[in-house]
């Protein structure tokens, strides 16, 4: 395999996982991962309990450091990552049960930590409250006048909670949002809802991860899905060109045997090259 | 619920200007009750204890005197409920503030007998109060105690601490009585006692903080989720500790109120003052599961306590139903809220 490196590639990753390998108590969850997510890229990472989409994520996020191997942002090594600093380069973890505070209003939570102020800590009400009308109207979609900046947040649907979760993210410029497991619970109906939002960050032209076990979830909004079994990258496939039947199977295959007989899909960009797939 | 459904466009396409006012009674009055159901209700249930008051006592409750007698008491509980909302809002409780008062008056009394100086005394009885308020913040924030637990731990040992300290002495403070700074907090203004006035500054000096300020908005967050808040990047150890301090301050304020209204100081100052406090946080309408709290709730709730001993006396029941009323007005209004809560919330 030729060095990629010595190519002529536009523009590096927006962030990339080279041979990161992370032990707990001398078990592997992860083993010499490699991972790209492209500029306005959406990935779906997919895997069961256990496969190591969330130690990943949290190598990515700064709650763990990888024993061994490095995270690039653009191109970049950051070592020690930390929660900060991965929040500074633009990193926002979006959970659904942890995103919004339920009893407080949109307003609030649309800028919990982080108020508009006059001067000495003291809030810029009236501009907080403009600011999430705008967005309510602009990126939500909120066009029902029996929703107003005051509106607790524990009335709205668990989709229209993670699109708020979402909106507020983008509204503060984060680059590359996590998404765990954001379908889990929500209704047919919700889950179109959410996938509106997710569109909406391919539309701001930020990249999103997107963590589920189940492939119906992620696959008509990811333009890829990187399969994840025993901590290592098992497979990864472009669900633009494949069925929702044959990524199922290629899923029993990598769950039963730990790797798929399907080869990779070919990428071009931000994907990784089917040579780094770990042995 | 309903009344929020998203899925319905405006019919026509009109949209509401954006304008970054909040929720108006004149615009739109039927979103008003809505989203100020609660401190209505409570309202409410203030006007019509004390309608009740008025009917069943007219002699008493048509003149000022009473009034006045309440705006002399009531502050000296209503000072600390303030700061106590705050730490309610937040998720916690304290119930070691009756003690506080006391150990920052043992302060007061030590600096006081020595040099004469009466606000150097005041001083050392807020910083008193303080420490007290850091050492609650420490063992539940940084120690992890939960803050039911610590608090009556620390309400335990302040006490024996002044006890200890004083020696269990009485002090007369007579001798305070020409001081600028009891003129200032227990004289009186146009006839009216300046604790009064006192208490109204605490009030909005605690609606600001929690409504109006960074602080306030951290607190919401923390009694709401936790877990939401440190995602959010929100001190939480520091913004939980600060709020105990808040209440040990209040808490030495109101001990050298209550001392120097008296005029003397008694090592078991504050006892008493645990429950009308407490009362007057939950019977307002802040939430014991944290996340929502109301400074007007509180002021109302602390007027409901205050006036229930006097006017039940002045309506001619005897003391032995002191109790039963009290207790009736708390059970009643915490189920209203709840019942608000359910159905507004």
């Amino acid at each position: 395999m030729p060095d990629q490196t010595t190519g002529t590639q536009p523009a590096p990753p927006r962030l990339e996982l080279r041979g990161v390998t992370k032990q707990f108590a001398g078990v592997r969850a992860l083993s010499n991962v490699n991972f790209r997510l492209g500029r306005n890229e959406i990935v779906g990472l997919i895997g069961d309990n256990g496969a190591g989409k969330s130690t990943l994520i949290k190598n990515v996020c700064g709650y763990h450091q990888p024993d061994e191997g490095e995270i690039l942002f653009d191109g970049v090594p950051v070592t020690d990552l930390t929660v900060e600093k991965a929040r500074d380069l633009g990193i926002a973890a979006v959970y659904q049960e942890r995103a919004l505070a339920d009893l407080q209003t949109l307003w609030r939570n649309i800028f919990i930590g982080q108020e508009i102020e006059t001067r000495f800590g003291f809030l810029n009400v009236r501009e907080m409250r403009r600011a999430t009308h705008k967005l309510m109207l602009e990126s939500m979609g909120f066009t029902s006048t029996a929703v107003t900046p005051d509106s607790v947040v524990k009335n709205f649907s668990g989709g229209e909670k993670q699109g708020i979760a979402i909106t507020r993210a983008l509204y503060f410029d984060a680059e590359i949002l996590i998404l765990d497991e954001p379908a889990v619970g929500l209704s047919i109906k919700e889950i179109d809802k959410l996938l509106t939002f997710i569109q909406s960050i391919r539309d701001a032209g930020k990249s999103a991860i997107l963590i589920d076990h189940n492939i119906f979830h992620v696959y008509e909004v990811a333009d890829r899905l990187v399969i994840m079994d025993r901590g290592k990258i098992a497979g990864r496939f472009r669900p633009k060109e494949r069925s929702v039947i044959e990524l199922t199977q290629i899923m029993r295959e990598i769950a039963e045997t730990g790797k798929s007989s399907v080869p990779d899909d070919p990428f071009e960009g931000g994907g990784e090259t089917t040579g780094e797939v770990a042995s | 619920m309903t009344n929020t459904s998203t899925d319905a466009p405006a019919a026509g396409g009109e949209l509401p200007p954006v304008t970054g006012k909040g929720v108006s009674l004149l615009d739109d009055p039927k979103r008003f009750v809505n989203t100020y159901a609660g401190q209505l209700g409570i309202t409410g249930a203030f006007l019509l204890l004390w309608l009740a008051f008025v009917i069943a006592a007219p002699d008493t409750f048509l003149k000022i005197n009473i009034y006045t007698a309440f705006a002399a008491t009531i502050p000296l509980f209503g000072i600390v409920a303030m700061p106590l909302t705050l730490v309610v809002t937040a998720g916690e409780i304290d119930l070691s503030f009756p003690s506080t008062m006391a150990l920052g008056m043992v302060g007061f009394v030590l600096v006081w007998e020595n040099t004469g100086n009466v606000p150097l005394a005041f001083l050392t009885a807020l910083a008193i109060g303080a420490l007290a308020g850091l050492i609650n913040g420490y063992v539940i924030v940084k120690i992890g105690v939960p803050a039911l637990v610590a608090t009556i731990g620390t309400l335990f040992f302040f006490r024996g601490l002044s006890l200890v300290v004083i020696g269990g002495r009485n002090v007369t403070l007579t001798a305070t009585r020409d001081s600028v700074l009891f003129r200032l907090f227990v004289g009186k203004f146009a006839g009216i006692p300046m604790q009064f006035f006192w208490l109204l500054l605490v009030a909005v000096a605690t609606w600001i903080l929690l409504n109006r300020h960074k602080y306030g908005a951290a607190i919401y967050v923390i009694g709401d989720n936790e877990q939401t808040a440190k995602l959010q990047g929100i001190n939480t150890v520091w913004v939980r500790g600060v709020s105990f301090v808040l209440v040990g301050v209040a808490a030495a304020f109101a001990g050298v109120i209550s001392s120097l209204f008296i005029v003397s100081f008694f090592p078991s100052v504050g006892e008493g003052q645990l429950l009308p406090a407490l009362a007057a946080v939950f019977v307002g309408g802040t939430s014991v599961f944290g996340g929502k709290g109301t400074v007007w709730g509180t002021l109302l709730g602390a007027f409901m306590i205050g006036t229930i001993n006097a006017g039940i006396v002045a309506v001619g029941l005897t003391g032995f139903y002191t109790e039963l009323i009290y207790g009736a007005v708390i059970v009643v209004s915490v189920s209203i809220h709840a019942m608000v809560q359910r159905r507004f919330g």
